[in-house]
């Protein structure tokens, strides 16, 4: 014989509680009910242990190094693995120049693609656009790498490293031979692999600022674009800088289009034309070459070191994304 | 500024109008029945194609798949139905930290677990690398997906007497369930072109391989391989197989959009 549900009659918050709290004291009065929660929260776990387990085994791996060479591991740049000697300081500041170098680039791309899309583009033309940028998304990874190998390295050397080198061939930035693979193209690479999600999360930010915001800009005599920079920029400040924190953290974890064409030398340098090298291509080369404990350790720190930027970036991307766009998933379209 | 602000947003799309433009100038003309079923000969030697690619492609991503998306659209579940407490928050959080991790990391602690203790490199080690970077963004579009399931829908199938499990399976996610397929293509079409955390996990393989504890090989990593490699013979190959791989990755993304049409489009 089945028995009716257990209708919930007590314990039912009415009035001004939300549906949601009402949906919530719902649950968990009913057995079938409580092992389905059970089995939901059993995959909801998987987050939490993958991440603990991410990095427990990084550092368990990486402990060798970290013994032997401690803090030193940051700051010296000798990387010789038949010494095992290791210092990953020259990819340490690769990963942040060609992050930078792809930030300053994609920022302003992307933001006006985000402006463009909320503020100023004909309805019409939004969706397209939207979906052309996010297409920049779905590329793969190693497509970007090989396009820059045989498409933007060439044009670099032909058209932009010339006149670059003609007007400021003077500074530290741009002085000695072009190498092709280089941080520049490292960066530019980068710059463009990020733009569609610093636009997707910049887009979602821009679409959270209140229509009011605009309105009173323009009932003071703002111009469009006065009301735009003085009034909605301003309000989704916060959400802004989320994203554009985000795509650092992009930048900084990125690696198979960044191995491809950054060079992968040990060297700190400050010429853009230069070749360099980042933490996340020096596991991707180094990891099957490593013969020894020293050296694998020594890329598991490296793994490590680059684990916990990225979260520490992530989260505090997120934190300032939430303060705007309260706990909805923006940018998850872009991923 | 409203010029520099379009002149931007325009070279943005450039870009992208660059890339497909020179992966179809480049890739088409290589495209061949040969490509898509033979194997790729010794190096210098014309000819070939990337059929074993193409194969493992499929199985390395379809068994990344089958792992991740139960577990990504449960956690995705429990995020909408009971996520609106501590540790519901906290898992929110995770995922979208996770969602940020460098794959390359995911593909060391890959090979730490599985290519280490059973002493190769095998496809398996990395479908389970892929569905690790798959479970905390489907975790987050299937929460976004079920939310849009309005109340009134679920107090209907209580007040009918339906459990709440019932509810939450029949009427919830049933309901959101086209948006929770496109959740899962797009995440489908985002592993397929992967390639940092099968480096070290199904490494790569020249011969057409159909076990799951052998190295397999995949466009992506056949892409890697052959796009740094000498030959120009390897170069052109790079170029068709990206082209193909971009093919399938827009693909899913085109029927992503497509599902989500056939219920949301009416509504807008």
């Amino acid at each position: 014989m089945t028995s009716l549900p257990n209708l919930p009659i007590e314990g039912i918050p009415s009035g001004r509680a939300s549906r949601e709290t009402r949906w919530q004291s719902l649950i968990g009065t009913d057995r079938s009910d409580r092992i389905y929660r059970r089995i939901l929260t059993g995959f909801a776990l998987a987050l939490p242990s993958l991440i603990v387990i991410l990095f427990g085994v990084l550092f368990v791996e990486s402990l060798p190094a970290l013994k032997r060479f401690g803090p030193s591991f940051l700051v010296t740049s000798t990387w010789d693995p038949v010494a095992e000697v290791y210092g990953a300081a020259p990819m340490i500041f690769g990963t942040l120049a060609s992050s930078f170098l792809a930030l300053l680039i994609a920022v302003p791309l992307a933001l006006s693609v985000a402006i463009l899309l909320t503020e100023f583009a004909p309805r019409w033309l939004r969706q397209p656009v939207a979906f052309l940028v996010e297409l920049l998304a779905a590329i793969p990874s190693v497509v970007y790498g090989m396009w820059g190998i045989f498409v933007l390295i060439p044009f670099l050397r032909s058209f932009v490293v010339p006149p670059l080198k003609a007007v400021f061939g003077w500074t530290p930035f741009f002085k000695g031979v072009f190498y092709g693979n280089s941080l520049l193209a490292g960066g530019i690479i980068l710059a463009i692999m990020i733009v569609p999600y610093i636009a997707a999360v910049s887009r979602e930010v821009l679409l959270a600022v209140p229509t009011s915001q605009r309105e009173a800009a323009l009932a003071m005599g703002a111009t469009r674009w006065e009301a735009v920079r003085s009034a909605v920029l301003p309000y989704g400040r916060a959400g802004l800088i989320g994203a554009v924190i985000l795509g650092l953290g992009r930048a900084l974890g990125e690696t198979m289009a960044v191995t491809m064409v950054i060079g992968n030398r040990h060297d700190i340098g400050l010429s853009l034309f230069q070749p360099a090298y980042t933490m996340a291509a020096a596991i991707a080369n180094e990891f099957s070459e490593a013969t020894t404990n020293m050296y694998l350790s020594a890329l598991f720190e490296v793994g490590l070191i680059l684990f916990v930027v990225t979260v520490v970036v992530n989260a505090i991307a997120r934190i300032l994304i939430w303060r705007v766009a309260k706990g909805a998933a923006v940018g998850s379209k872009a991923l | 500024m409203t010029g520099l602000v379009v002149i931007f947003s325009f070279l943005a799309v450039l870009a992208l109008v660059l890339i497909l433009g020179n992966l179809i100038a480049e890739g088409a003309s290589s495209i061949d029945w040969a490509f898509f079923t033979k194997s790729p000969v010794p190096a210098g030697q014309s000819g070939g194609g990337v059929a074993n690619a193409i194969v493992g492609t499929g199985i390395v991503v379809g068994l990344g798949a089958l792992i991740g998306v139960p577990i990504g659209v449960g956690a995705g579940m429990y995020l909408a139905e009971y996520g609106s407490g501590r540790f519901g928050f906290l898992v929110r959080f995770i995922a979208d930290v996770l969602n940020g991790t460098p794959s390359i990391v995911i593909g060391i602690v890959g090979w730490t677990f599985l290519v280490k203790p059973m002493g190769r490199f095998s496809a398996l080690a990395g479908a389970v690398s892929l569905a690790i970077l798959m479970i905390p963004m489907l975790a987050r579009t299937t929460e976004e997906m079920v939310r849009l399931v309005p109340h009134s829908l679920r107090e209907a199938a209580l007040a009918l007497g339906y459990p709440r499990w019932r509810t939450s399976l029949r009427i919830v996610a049933r309901t959101a369930l086209s948006g929770i397929v496109t959740g899962c293509l797009v995440g489908i079409a985002r592993i397929a072109g992967e390639t940092a955390p099968l480096l070290f996990t199904a490494l790569g393989n020249l011969n057409f391989s159909l076990s799951v504890n052998q190295p397999m090989q995949t466009l992506s990593l056949q892409i890697y391989v052959y796009a740094t490699g000498p030959f120009d013979e390897w170069h052109r190959l790079a170029w068709a197989s990206a082209l193909v791989l971009m093919g399938l990755v827009l693909i899913l993304s085109m029927v992503a959009r497509w599902v989500t049409r056939q219920r949301y489009g009416s509504i807008r």
